[in-house]
């Protein structure tokens, strides 16, 4: 068997007992989804390639720790940069602003 | 802050992730939809799109297949042809199905990320997308199977498919015995999601 | 569109590299030897996606494997098989 090329060239390595429970997709999900699918359409990236060969630069921390659909954010962020559509300092900021959104609405 | 901001995504039924990550993907959906690339319409549109499909979509094929002897020949030869006749296309990805038989039972997996053919089964479940299935299925496919309550004895032969480029699989479960006058609509409603991917072989009546 | 390289029930090896770009091959299949169970459609190269317009377009084929060649103590029978997509330019022809 070859060395394992990413963090995701994992067939055929041992694992846990498979873990039945079904998740329900959260909104957001639906939203990363939806994201990933217009970025397609409107030809913010070629090909769905694009968004997985992100998935596999994921640092092998990051791709076992994130959730799928945290996996596919930070991929086609990474990638849209990459392709000049959005800067990371603008990304940055509005992160900076969602949790400080989030965190008011939490007090209030 | 305005209420016709329709970029925002905090609505009181829909909680917001609190990760880092999920924020950046919050946040490059925000800066996406203030330039324009696409708008909170077409978001919307999309997610019903995908909220849309289910299983029962995948069971319409099935029971047209148990019912039509030539049809199910035609699924199993073209399966993408066969599947735009049903009104479905998955284009450019092929369609392509593997018949159970009582020799053989057939599983599907993507062991590289987890490709599935959602607009006939709707939504992956979790499992398939875990490591532990993409890991194990190919692996040790009868140890898994047994995990999900399918138990083969050596007479039959387990085919486990790896969903590694351009093709998307769903299983044609085998038809219950004692459903041989049973309309098509009832036939598919006997049709799980988990008999569609391999991990359930026995339907229920 | 030039013809298929293989054919149906020909014996092929499957590549063992590892280019430093996003590729479908998983490195347990890498290295292995097979039969082509079908020849598949021609559609865009993943490699050549991440820098390109994914052309020039490759050939798809499914390989069968026995289970018992791939792993060591395979705990299943000698028929069990997996069948994985392999695109053309990974594929030889083998003995």
């Amino acid at each position: 068997m070859s060395k394992p090329w990413g963090p995701h060239d994992i067939g055929g390595q041992e694992g846990g007992p498979v873990d039945l429970s079904d998740h329900e997709t959260a909104h957001w999900e639906w939203q990363i989804d939806a994201m990933v699918r217009l970025a397609l359409s409107k030809g913010l990236i070629s090909d769905f390639a694009e968004l997985r060969d992100g998935i596999e630069h994921l640092a092998p921390e990051d791709y076992e720790s994130l959730t799928y659909y945290e996996r596919w954010a930070k991929s086609l962020a990474y990638t849209l940069v990459s392709r000049g559509v959005v800067t990371e300092s603008a990304l940055a900021e509005k992160a900076r602003a969602i949790r400080e959104r989030q965190q008011a609405e939490a007090a209030s | 802050m305005t209420d016709h901001d329709h970029s925002r995504t905090f609505q009181a039924d829909h909680p917001e992730p609190t990760t880092d990550a999920a924020r950046v993907g919050l946040a490059l959906r925000e800066l996406l939809i203030e330039a324009g690339h696409y708008t909170a319409d077409e978001e919307q549109a999309v997610i019903a799109a995908m909220q849309g499909a289910s299983p029962e979509n995948g069971a319409k094929i099935v029971a047209r297949a148990w019912t039509d002897a030539a049809y199910k020949e035609r699924l199993i030869e073209n399966g993408g042809e066969a599947l735009r006749e049903a009104g479905f296309d998955i284009e450019p990805y092929e369609f392509t199905v593997m018949e159970n038989t009582d020799d053989i039972h057939n599983v599907i997996v993507c062991t590289l990320c987890s490709c599935y053919p959602r607009s006939l089964l709707g939504m992956s479940p979790a499992w398939y997308k875990s490591s532990s299935y993409r890991s194990r299925v190919v692996r040790e496919p009868r140890k898994v199977l047994a995990e999900f309550g399918v138990n083969l004895n050596d007479d039959v032969d387990v085919r486990v498919h790896d969903s590694t480029a351009e093709l998307r699989y769903m299983v044609l479960p085998q038809r219950p015995a004692g459903t041989e006058s049973w309309s098509e609509e009832k036939l598919a409603a006997l049709v799980t999601r988990d008999s569609l991917i391999g991990t359930q072989r026995d339907l229920q009546t | 569109m030039t013809a298929p390289k293989f054919i149906a029930g020909q014996r092929v090896r499957i590549a063992d590299r590892t280019p430093p770009v996003h590729h479908r091959v998983p490195s347990y299949a890498k290295g292995q030897i097979g039969v082509i169970e079908r020849v598949c459609g021609v559609h865009g190269e993943p490699e050549k996606f991440i820098r390109g317009d994914g052309k020039p377009a490759q050939r798809l084929y499914r390989v069968r494997i026995p289970q018992t060649k791939l792993w060591n103590a395979y705990d299943g029978t000698e028929s069990d098989l997996l069948e994985i997509e392999i695109f053309e330019h990974w594929l030889e022809p083998a003995q």
